[in-house]
C-alpha cells in the first residue's frame, strides 16, 4: 500500500502488480493441483455405480424405514460399554497428559532442550493416529474387547489434552506465579498455588470436550473389534439389517446429543 | 459463584465479626450439600460399576506383550522397502483425497457457514443451515464413509465425500460463529455507506473473517489427512487398507513405516501451516 | 540489617539496569525509591529477593549474602522478605484467605497446603490482618471479585503474615486511584511502625513519597544520585533525577487561572504531580 502511494501517478490498487501476479499464480497452482487430484481420484472410481447412486440412496432408505425398535433389547449393553471406553478412557489420558503438558510447556519443562522435544513426539504421534487405527494395533496385540477400546481411546486423547493445556500453560500470568516464589515457596507449591488455579477452567474445559468427541469416536471403535456399540454396527452392515443399522444411528444421534448437553453444562458450570 | 450471601461460611463471619472466626476451611466448590455428596457418590459408583464390568483377560494380554515388543522393535526397525509399493500408492491416494475434500469442503462450507450466522441469515435458512451441521457432527466419519462406500462403491470417491462432508460440519460451525462475534461496528459502517448486500459482505465482513477461515481451512486439512488414513478400513481409499493388512498378517515393521510416514507428514503439515498463519495475521 | 553492596545487573539483552548501586537499610526505616521509567527501581528490589539474579555484587540481609544463597536457603531468606507488587499478583482464582494463608508457603509442608489445613495460629493471624486491612468479612470471596485497593489490602496481609524483616514495595500505587493510593500508602506506612518494619518502596509519585517515606533515594540509570531526607527533594535535585522540568510550572499556570486556583481535592494536585512526572 505504501508503495501505492508514493508512485508519482497517484492510481489507488488494491495490490501491486508483483502482489497481483502472485496472487494469479497461486490460485493457478492450487486450481491446477486440484484439478490433477480430482483427475486422479477420478480415475480410480467406477463412474457406472455412482450414475447408479441415487437408485441405490433411495433402495437403502426404503429398506431402512421402519427401525427394528425389538433389537434396542441387544444395544443397551454395548452402549454402556461405548459410554464407559470413552470415560475411562479419557479419565486414563488425563492422568497421562498432566504430566506430559508441564513437560512440554516452555515455562514448566525441567529442560528445554532435551525433556521438552520428546514431550512434544509424545503429543504429534499421540495426534496423528486416529483413536481408530489405535484400536486396530491394540486389538492385533492385547485381542478384542472393551480394554483395548480404552486403552485406543486414552493413546489418542494423551496428545490432544497435552497440546490444549500446554498451551494453557505458556498463557499464564507470570507475575502471580512470582509473587507464591517471593513468599519463599518451594517448587510444588508454585504448582498448586501459582499455576494450577490458573489452568484450572482450562483443564476443564479440554477435558470436558475431549470426552464429548471421545464418545463419538468410541461408538466406531467395534468395527475394528474394540468394543461398543461399533460392533453391532458392524454386524448389521454384514447382513444388510438395514433397519437395524437405522435404530442403533438413532442411539447414537440420541448419546451424542446427551454428551453435548453434558459438556455444555460443565463447561458453563467451571467458568 | 459470587454469590456469597447463600454461603453459611460468610453468614457466621458477619455475626462474628467484632470476635473473629478462629478456624477456615475453603468453600466448597458446590454450594449445595445434597447436590455435592451426590454427585460423589454417583461419581464413585459409576466408576465402581463401570471398571468392575470390565473383563480383562490376563492371559490375552500377556500373550499380547510379545506381539507389543514385536510392535515397538518395529517403531525402532521400520521396513519401508518391503511393501513400498503398496506405501506409496496408499500415501499418494490419501494426499490428494486429502486435498480434494478440503477444497471442496471449503467451496460448500462457505455459504452454510453464512446461512448458519444468526446476524445474517432468516430464519428458516439459519435453522436449515444448523441442521446439516448438527448431522454432519454427530457421526463419526466412519459410520458416513461405511454408508458413503455402500451407496456410491468402493474407492476414494466415497472417501472424498465423507471428508467433504465432516469438513463441512467443522468449518460451517466455526465460521458462523466467528461470524456472529464479529465487530458490529465495522459491518454497519460499510453497510452506512449504502452498499447493497454482496458489497457489505465483501467489504464489511469478508475481511474480517479471512484470517480465521484460512487458518480454520489449514487445520482441516490436517485433520483430513490423518482422518483419510482411517476411512481405508471401510474401503473409502487412502492408506488405510494398507495399513489394515498389515495390522492382519502381523506385519509390525511395515505397519511402523506406515504410521511413521503419517505422523511425519502431520509434522510437516503442521509446521508449514504454523508458518502460513503467521503470514496471514 | 540490608546492605547492598556494589550491585550490577545486566540483562542478556545487554541493558545495565543497574550500574554499581551502595545502599543501606536500617531495621525499621521506610525508604522511598523514587526515578524515572527505566532508572532500575523495579530491578534493584527484584535482585533483593532474587526474582532476578544479579549480574555481580553483594546483597547482605541478616548476615547472609542473598546472591549466594542456593535453592533451600533461598526460600528461607525469602520467607522473610514480603512483597508488595504493583498489579497486586493475587491469585486470582482464590479466594482471599487461600490468597492471604499463601504468605505462609515457606513455613508449611507440601501436603499441608496443598489441602488447605494451614495451622491454627496461621489463620488466626490471617484473620487478625484482614480485619487490619478492612478486609475481614470478603476472606470468602475470590480475588477476581475484588476491586484495585482491595486486592492492593490482600497484597499487603499477604506479605506480612509472612512476618517478614523487610517489606519490599513495587509501584504499589501505580494502578490505583489517588485517593485508594493514599489509603494504600497510609496502610503500608503505619504497618511498618506498628511491626517495626524496614520498607523499600518503589514510586513515581514523588509527592506522595514525600508524604509518607522519612528517606528518598533517587535512581537514574541505574545509579544513585540522591539519598537524603524528603524535605531536601528541591527542583534541582528533581531536575537530576528526572531530567530538565520547570518543577513549578504547573502551579504557576494554575495560580494565573485564578478561577481554578484554589485546590478543592488534594488528591487532584497529586494526580497532577503524577501526570508530571
Amino acid at each position: 500500500m505504501t508503495e501505492a502511494l508514493s508512485s508519482t501517478p497517484k492510481v489507488w490498487q488494491h495490490r501491486n502488480r508483483n502482489q497481483q501476479l502472485l496472487s494469479w499464480f497461486l490460485w493457478l497452482t492450487g486450481t491446477a493441483i486440484f484439478m490433477y487430484c480430482w483427475q486422479m481420484i477420478s480415475e480410480s472410481t467406477t463412474w457406472f455405480f455412482v450414475w447408479d447412486a441415487p437408485r441405490i440412496a433411495a433402495d437403502i432408505g426404503s429398506r431402512m424405514i421402519p427401525p427394528r425398535w425389538s433389537y434396542i433389547s441387544e444395544l443397551l449393553e454395548p452402549l454402556w460399554d461405548t459410554i464407559n471406553i470413552a470415560t475411562i478412557g479419557t479419565m486414563l489420558a488425563i492422568l497421562m497428559a498432566v504430566p506430559v503438558a508441564f513437560l512440554a510447556a516452555r515455562n514448566t519443562t525441567p529442560s528445554t532442550k532435551f525433556v521438552r522435544p520428546i514431550a512434544l513426539l509424545i503429543i504429534v504421534s499421540s495426534r496423528s493416529i486416529n483413536s481408530l487405527i489405535w484400536a486396530l494395533l491394540l486389538v492385533s496385540i492385547i485381542g478384542p474387547g472393551v480394554v483395548a477400546g480404552i486403552v485406543a481411546i486414552s493413546l489418542r486423547s494423551i496428545g490432544f489434552i497435552s497440546k490444549l493445556l500446554y498451551e494453557a500453560i505458556e498463557e499464564i500470568d507470570k507475575d502471580q506465579v512470582e509473587a507464591i516464589s517471593a513468599t519463599g515457596a518451594s517448587g510444588l507449591q508454585k504448582l498448586i498455588y501459582g499455576i494450577f488455579p490458573q489452568i484450572l477452567p482450562a483443564f476443564a474445559g479440554i477435558s470436558v470436550f475431549r470426552w464429548d468427541i471421545n464418545i463419538r469416536e468410541s461408538t466406531v471403535l467395534g468395527y475394528v473389534g474394540a468394543g461398543g456399540i461399533g460392533l453391532q454396527l458392524n454386524a448389521s452392515l454384514n447382513v444388510l439389517a438395514w433397519p437395524q443399522v437405522t435404530l442403533i444411528l438413532i442411539l447414537i444421534l440420541l448419546t451424542v446429543i446427551f454428551s453435548e448437553w453434558v459438556s455444555a453444562k460443565v463447561r458453563h458450570a467451571i467458568i | 459463584m459470587g454469590n456469597m450471601v447463600t454461603s453459611p461460611n460468610s453468614v457466621t463471619s458477619e455475626i462474628q465479626s467484632t470476635s473473629l472466626p478462629k478456624s477456615w476451611a475453603p468453600p466448597p466448590f458446590i454450594k449445595n450439600r445434597i447436590l455435592r455428596w451426590g454427585l460423589m457418590l454417583g461419581l464413585v459408583l459409576y466408576l465402581y460399576l463401570s471398571v468392575g464390568m470390565l473383563e480383562v483377560n490376563w492371559t490375552r494380554i500377556y500373550e499380547g506383550l510379545d506381539r507389543g515388543a514385536k510392535f515397538v522393535f518395529g517403531f525402532m526397525n521400520p521396513n519401508f522397502a518391503g511393501r513400498w509399493s503398496d506405501i506409496s500408492e496408499g500415501i499418494i491416494e490419501s494426499l490428494m483425497m486429502t486435498v480434494t475434500s478440503t477444497v471442496i469442503g471449503i467451496a460448500i462450507s462457505i455459504p452454510i457457514g453464512f446461512g448458519a450466522a444468526s446476524n445474517l441469515a432468516p430464519l428458516p435458512i439459519y435453522l436449515f443451515c444448523r441442521a446439516i451441521i448438527a448431522l454432519s457432527r454427530s457421526f463419526q466419519e466412519i459410520i458416513v464413509a461405511i454408508l458413503f462406500v455402500a451407496i456410491f462403491g468402493f474407492g476414494p470417491l466415497a472417501g472424498v465425500l465423507t471428508l467433504s462432508f465432516a469438513s463441512i460440519g467443522f468449518l460451517s460451525k466455526l465460521l458462523a460463529e466467528d461470524i456472529e462475534s464479529m465487530d458490529k461496528s465495522q459491518a454497519e459502517a460499510v453497510k452506512a455507506t449504502g452498499s447493497p448486500w454482496w458489497q457489505w459482505i465483501n467489504y464489511g465482513v469478508q475481511p474480517q473473517i479471512m484470517p480465521r477461515l484460512i487458518g480454520l481451512s489449514l487445520y482441516r486439512l490436517d485433520i483430513n489427512f490423518r482422518e483419510s488414513a482411517v476411512v481405508g478400513l471401510v474401503g473409502a481409499g487412502g492408506i488405510g487398507a494398507t495399513l489394515n493388512t498389515a495390522f492382519d498378517r502381523y506385519e509390525y515393521d511395515t505397519a511402523a513405516a506406515i504410521l511413521i510416514l503419517i505422523i511425519g507428514i502431520v509434522m510437516l503439515s503442521e509446521y508449514i501451516s504454523g508458518y502460513i498463519r503467521a503470514g496471514v495475521q | 540489617m540490608l546492605e547492598i553492596k556494589q550491585l550490577i545487573k545486566k540483562y542478556r539483552t545487554g541493558d545495565l539496569a543497574i550500574n554499581g548501586v551502595d545502599l543501606k537499610v536500617e531495621k525499621g526505616q521506610v525508604m522511598a525509591l523514587i526515578g524515572p521509567s527505566g532508572a532500575g527501581k523495579s530491578t534493584l528490589i527484584r535482585c533483593v529477593n532474587r526474582l532476578e539474579t544479579p549480574t555481580s555484587g553483594e546483597i547482605w540481609f541478616n548476615g547472609e549474602n542473598i546472591v549466594k544463597l542456593r535453592s533451600g536457603k533461598l526460600r528461607k531468606a525469602r520467607r522473610n522478605m514480603g512483597m508488595i507488587f504493583q498489579e497486586y499478583a493475587l491469585v486470582e482464582r482464590l479466594t482471599v484467605m487461600e490468597n492471604v494463608l499463601s504468605g505462609r508457603l515457606g513455613y508449611v509442608g507440601f501436603w499441608r497446603s496443598y489441602l488447605r489445613k494451614f495451622p491454627q495460629t496461621d489463620v488466626k493471624e490471617a484473620f487478625r490482618l484482614l480485619e487490619k486491612v478492612g478486609l475481614e468479612k470478603m476472606f470468602n470471596k475470590r480475588a477476581d471479585e475484588l476491586s484495585g485497593g482491595q486486592r492492593q489490602r490482600v497484597g499487603i496481609a499477604r506479605a506480612l503474615i509472612q512476618n517478614p524483616d523487610i517489606l519490599l514495595v513495587d509501584e504499589p500505587t501505580a494502578s490505583l486511584d489517588p485517593k485508594t493510593s493514599r489509603q494504600i500508602m497510609r496502610l503500608i506506612t503505619e504497618l511498618c511502625e506498628e511491626h517495626q518494619l524496614a520498607a523499600i518502596i518503589n514510586i513515581h509519585d514523588v509527592a506522595l513519597a514525600q508524604m509518607f517515606a522519612e528517606r528518598i533515594v533517587g535512581l537514574r540509570e541505574g545509579n544513585i544520585v540522591y539519598d537524603g531526607h524528603p524535605d531536601n527533594l528541591k527542583p534541582d535535585v528533581l531536575t537530576e533525577i528526572y531530567g530538565e522540568e520547570d518543577w513549578t510550572a504547573v502551579r504557576k499556570n494554575k495560580a494565573k487561572k485564578g478561577t481554578e486556583s484554589e485546590f478543592d481535592d488534594e488528591s487532584l494536585s497529586e494526580e497532577h504531580m503524577a501526570e508530571m512526572m
